[in-house]
């Protein structure tokens, strides 16, 4: 996958699966110490150690249209082959964090590219999870939490297609904003 | 920079124009994108973003725009899955945001299956 913003949607969709209410995604940049975060944490029915100490294995999958899962190792892949790393934790019942830490300026390192779109594809297929998009550049943050529209919007639905264009404006305008440009 | 401010000047401005949407009902029309690993990998969210412009353009308030996990035809992703109340399941695969809009219209909006995107005519 060439950029962050799909393993992120990607990995999302493993907590949608999990039946998650609330899924926050973490996106920490720090240019001093060279490195890139993504978090992606859940409320979701969470994994078994079994399962969880097989995951990062590519013929591990729960699902039942082919044998093996992809996204976990897909990930995991690309943070390590920057010289990052990588981690899940999982407990049943409570949910699920994974982690992974890239080199920031290392050459195989994806562009984290179209987070604008990937919020509005989240957004728009799960209107009812609660989505929290936490972004930092060293000092500077921006955050976008689908419970603080909701109460914006009361009965106006969160997918509708003018509340769509504002998600992925906010979110362009402030990359640009924390990228130094305006 | 937008602001919650700039939503809540959206949501008078909807719900003054407006009747609230009537989504998901047993009326609407379903399009559902394939977003497991493998669809993603292939342009799946591009094609759903298209499905949600095109839809959005048009002002269709009975079509929602869904996802689903695997759908099993991993070489012909990104795969898409059109339900039109009373009508049979129609399979569209290999799909790009190009292929977008024609099925939006003749499909969706004109009920003439756009039968050299889907799957009969990709086996
Ligand atoms: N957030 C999560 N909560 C609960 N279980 C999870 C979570 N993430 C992954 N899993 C479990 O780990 C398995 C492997 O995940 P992975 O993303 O690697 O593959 P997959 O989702 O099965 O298939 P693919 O991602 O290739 O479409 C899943 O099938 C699921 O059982
Ligand atoms: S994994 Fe490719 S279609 Fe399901
Ligand atoms: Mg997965």
């Amino acid at each position: 996958m060439n950029e962050l913003s799909l393993h992120i949607l990607d990995i999302v969709q493993n907590s949608v699966a999990a039946r998650a209410k609330h899924i926050e995604i973490d996106v920490l940049e720090d240019k001093e110490k060279d490195r890139l975060e993504i978090r992606v944490k859940d409320d979701g029915a969470g994994m078994t150690p079994e399962l969880l100490k097989n995951v990062t294995d590519p013929f591990v999958t729960t699902r039942t249209t082919r044998k093996v899962g992809l996204g976990i190792p897909l990930l995991k892949f690309a943070a390590e082959s920057t010289g990052g790393s990588f981690s899940i934790e999982s407990e049943v019942g409570k949910g699920t964090v994974i982690d992974a830490v890239f080199t920031l300026s290392h050459i195989d390192r994806a562009p984290l590219g179209n987070m604008a779109e990937t919020m509005e594809s989240l957004v728009v297929t799960n209107p009812e999870i609660e989505f929290t998009y936490k972004r930092q550049v060293g000092e500077k943050r921006f955050m976008l939490s689908t419970e603080e529209m909701k109460t914006v919007l009361g009965g106006l639905p969160i997918s509708s297609p003018e509340v769509l264009m504002w998600v992925k404006d906010t979110v362009n305008e402030n990359e640009k904003e924390l990228n130094g440009g305006a | 920079m937008k602001s919650l401010e700039e939503l809540k000047a959206i949501r008078e401005r909807v719900q003054s124009s407006i009747n609230i949407r009537n989504e998901g009902g047993a009326d609407s029309t379903r399009v559902v994108v394939g977003m497991a690993t493998c669809g993603i990998a292939a342009g799946a969210r591009p094609v759903l973003a298209a499905f949600v412009d095109e839809v959005a353009r048009r002002k269709l308030e009975h079509v929602m725009v869904t996802q689903t996990g695997c759908i099993g035809i991993c070489r012909l992703e990104p795969v898409v899955e059109v339900y039109v109340p009373g009508q049979e399941k129609v399979t569209y695969v290999k799909m790009t945001a190009d292929k977008v809009a024609k099925i939006v219209s003749d499909h969706i909006v004109n009920g003439k299956v756009v039968a050299e995107y889907t799957i009969g005519a990709a086996e």
